[in-house]
C-alpha cells in the first residue's frame, strides 16, 4: 500500500454515554463507551460527515497507521485519505467499533463499572438496530445533526440500510456494499457452525473464560477457519492455492497443502487477538437482522419511510451475500421510487472483494462520493 | 450489451445523426413527470434529455461497465442488470413508460424482452433500424450482408443477432397482442409516409398490451 494519500498517523477517541440505552431485546446497557477514530475535517455547517460501519471482525481503525512502525494500515485504508475515492480533503469520516466489539468499545471483555470485572457472557446480545442507535448518540456527541453518507460492506452494509430505516432524516445518501437484507438459512448455517466450535471449546466456560485466565483458541481459530473459506471464491482459492503442496506429500494430518496453511495462519492470527464472545455476538447480529420481519416479509414496506439515496454494490463471485441479495435491496428502494444506483462488479475475490482496490470498483466510489454534496 | 472489441463501447454512440430525432420523437410520446425506464440507457443521454425537457423520474439499465459508470456519473439512477434475463425486479405496471431504443436488434431474448417492457411498462416505446430499408436490400441483392449508417457493423462483428423489417415488427404485433398506439419511420430526420418499409431506416413504435 502507498502512503502517498494516506490520512497518516491517527489516534483513537472515547465517548462516554451515561444516559442508558435500551437494546431491541430489552436489556438495557446503563451506561456505555465507543471507541472511534475520525479523518478528515467536519466543515463549519457539519454537513460532511460520514459514518463507516464495520463488518464482523472490523473495528473503529479503518485508515492510516498508529506510528510509522505499523506493519499495517486501518482495514479500509485504500478507500480512505486525500483524493482516494472517499476523499478527506472534502469529507469527515468517521470509523466507530460497535458496541460487544472487542477494540476498546464496551463488550464482553471490558470491564463492567459495576462490578469492575469483565462484562463476559452478561453483556446483552447486541443487535444492528442496537448498534445504529448507538451510532446515532456518537452523532449527537460529536454535533452532527445528519450524515453526508453512511457505508458498510457485508455486516457494515446491513448498518448502512439500518440507518436509512430508523433515521431517515439523518443520511443523506447510503452505500451498501456486499450486504443482504437478511442471511439466508445456508448462510445463518455458517454463524451456527462458527458459534458451535466457540461454545464446545473446553475453554470456554459459558462465555466466563477471562476469569478462568485461558482464551477458547481452537474454537475462535475454527470459525474463523470457516469464515474465511466463505469469504473466498472457489476460483480465488484455486488461483491462490490450487493444489499446491507446502513440500512433498508425507502421508500424515500435518499441513500438507498450501491452503492448510493459510487458513490456519488467518485462524491462529485471529486467535490471539479477537475476541470469542465478541464473535458470539457479532454472528447472532447478522443472524437477526431483518427489516422485513415485522412488515411481513415486504422489504419494500419497511423502507416506506426511507429518504436516503442509495449506492448498492455487488461482486460476481460473492456467493455469501450474492448479487441476488442485493438486487432484492434494490427492488425495494425501486418499489418505493427512491433514487438508486446499483453495480455488480465483476470480482474473483468473493465476498472479500468489496476489501480490494479494484479499479472499477474504486471508480464507481470514487464517481458516486464526488457527487455527494457537502 | 456485449459487444465485440472491434465495435464502440456504445452502438448508440455511432447513429448520431439518427440520434437525435430518436430523441425528439420519443420526448414527445412520454408525458411530463412521467416514470420512465430506459432499457440499455447507456451514458443515460436520453433519460438526461427527457427529465430537461419533462423532469421525468427516471431510471436506466445498463449491462456494460463503462457505459454504466458513464450514466452514473451523469446523475442517472442506473441499474446493472442483463437485459437477456427480463426484468425480475419491477413490478407491473410500475413505470408509465419503458423504452428500448435501438437495442431490440442486439437482443437475443426478443420476445421476452418486449413482453417484460408491456409488463413493467403501462407503454412501451421500442425503436429499431429497418432492415427493409432499400439500401439494404440493394446491398443483398448485389450479394452482401448490409453496412450502414444505421447498421455500422460487418458480418463477423456485429452484436445485432434479431434485424427484422417494419412489416416483420407490426406481424410481431399482431401476432402477440400488441397495440401500435403510434408508429413513426424516419431516415435520418426525415419523416417518411410514402412506403415506409423501403425508404424508412429507423422505425419507432409506441406500444401497450392490448389485454
Amino acid at each position: 500500500m502507498s502512503e502517498i494519500n494516506s490520512v497518516g498517523i491517527v489516534s483513537a477517541q472515547t465517548a462516554h454515554f451515561s444516559a442508558p440505552l435500551t437494546l431491541k431485546s430489552g436489556s438495557v446497557l446503563p451506561q456505555y463507551h465507543l471507541i472511534y477514530e475520525t479523518y478528515g475535517t467536519l466543515n463549519a455547517d457539519k454537513s460532511n460527515a460520514v459514518l463507516i460501519c464495520h463488518a464482523l471482525s472490523g473495528n473503529h481503525h479503518v485508515a492510516g497507521k498508529y506510528s510509522e512502525q505499523d506493519k499495517y494500515p486501518g482495514w479500509w485504508d485504500n478507500l480512505i485519505g486525500p483524493d482516494r475515492p472517499l476523499d478527506t480533503n472534502k469529507f469527515f469520516v468517521i470509523g466507530v467499533n460497535n458496541l460487544g466489539g472487542c477494540h476498546g468499545s464496551s463488550g464482553p471483555s471490558s470491564i463492567n463499572p459495576l462490578t469492575d470485572r469483565p462484562y463476559s457472557a452478561t453483556f446483552p446480545v447486541v443487535t444492528v438496530e442496537d448498534w445504529v442507535a448507538s451510532q446515532a448518540r456518537l452523532l449527537d456527541y460529536l454535533g452532527i445533526e445528519q450524515l453526508a453518507a453512511v457505508i458498510g460492506g457485508s455486516l457494515g452494509g446491513m448498518q448502512a440500510l439500518q440507518w436509512t430505516i430508523a433515521f431517515p432524516e439523518r443520511v443523506r445518501h447510503s452505500l451498501v456494499i456486499a450486504s443482504a437484507p437478511n442471511l439466508t438459512a445456508q448462510n445463518m448455517a455458517f454463524n451456527e457452525v462458527a458459534r458451535q466450535a466457540i461454545i464446545t471449546d473446553p475453554e470456554f466456560h459459558d462465555g466466563d473464560y477471562y476469569n478462568h485466565g485461558v482464551v477458547p483458541r481452537r474454537g475462535l481459530r475454527i470459525a474463523r477457519m470457516l469464515g474465511h473459506i466463505t469469504y473466498l471464491s472457489d476460483d480465488a482459492m484455486g488461483a491462490k492455492f490450487g493444489r499446491k503442496l507446502k513440500d512433498t506429500i508425507k502421508y500424515s494430518f500435518d499441513v500438507e497443502f498450501e491452503m492448510e496453511s493459510y487458513l490456519r495462519y488467518q485462524g491462529d492470527k485471529f486467535a490471539g487477538e479477537f475476541d470469542a464472545n465478541t464473535y458470539l455476538r457479532m454472528t447472532r447480529a447478522l443472524d437477526y437482522f431483518d427489516p422485513a420481519l415485522e412488515f411481513g416479509g415486504n422489504l419494500s414496506a419497511a423502507l416506506a419511510h426511507v429518504k436516503a439515496k442509495f449506492l448498492v454494490v455487488s461482486f460476481t463471485s460473492d456467493w455469501r451475500f450474492s448479487p441476488a441479495r442485493s438486487r432484492e435491496i434494490v427492488k425495494a428502494l425501486l418499489d418505493n421510487e427512491l433514487s438508486v444506483r446499483y453495480a455488480e462488479v465483476t470480482a474473483a475475490h468473493g465476498h472479500d472483494a468489496f476489501l480490494m482496490p479494484d479499479s472499477h470498483y474504486h471508480n464507481i466510489l470514487r464517481a458516486y462520493l464526488q457527487k455527494v454534496k457537502v | 450489451m456485449n459487444l465485440p472489441d472491434q465495435a464502440p463501447a456504445s452502438h448508440k454512440n455511432v447513429i448520431n445523426t439518427n440520434i437525435r430525432s430518436d430523441f425528439a420523437l420519443i420526448t414527445n410520446w412520454v408525458s411530463s413527470n412521467a416514470k420512465v425506464l430506459d432499457l440499455g440507457c447507456g451514458d443515460g443521454g436520453l433519460l438526461t434529455h427527457l427529465h430537461h425537457v419533462h423532469t421525468i423520474r427516471g431510471y436506466g439499465i445498463e449491462k456494460d461497465d463503462v457505459n454504466w459508470l458513464a450514466a452514473m456519473q451523469n446523475g442517472v439512477n442506473v441499474i446493472q442488470m442483463d437485459l437477456e434475463d427480463g426484468l425480475s425486479g419491477f413490478e407491473d405496471h410500475s413505470f408509465d413508460t419503458v423504452i428500448l431504443s435501438q437495442t431490440l436488434q442486439a437482443m437475443h431474448n426478443t420476445e421476452r424482452i418486449v413482453q417484460e417492457m408491456l409488463r413493467v411498462g403501462r407503454e412501451a416505446i421500442v425503436t429499431f433500424p429497418n432492415f427493409g430499408y432499400w439500401r439494404n436490400r440493394l446491398q443483398i441483392i448485389a450479394g452482401q450482408m448490409p453496412v450502414s449508417k444505421t447498421l455500422p457493423y460487418e458480418w463477423y462483428n456485429t452484436p445485432n443477432v434479431h434485424l427484422c423489417t417494419i412489416h416483420d415488427f407490426d406481424d410481431f404485433c399482431k401476432n402477440h397482442n400488441i397495440t401500435v398506439i403510434e408508429r413513426k419511420v424516419i431516415t435520418d430526420t426525415n419523416d417518411v409516409r410514402f412506403m415506409p418499409n423501403w425508404f424508412g431506416n429507423l422505425a419507432m413504435y409506441r406500444l401497450r398490451s392490448a389485454k
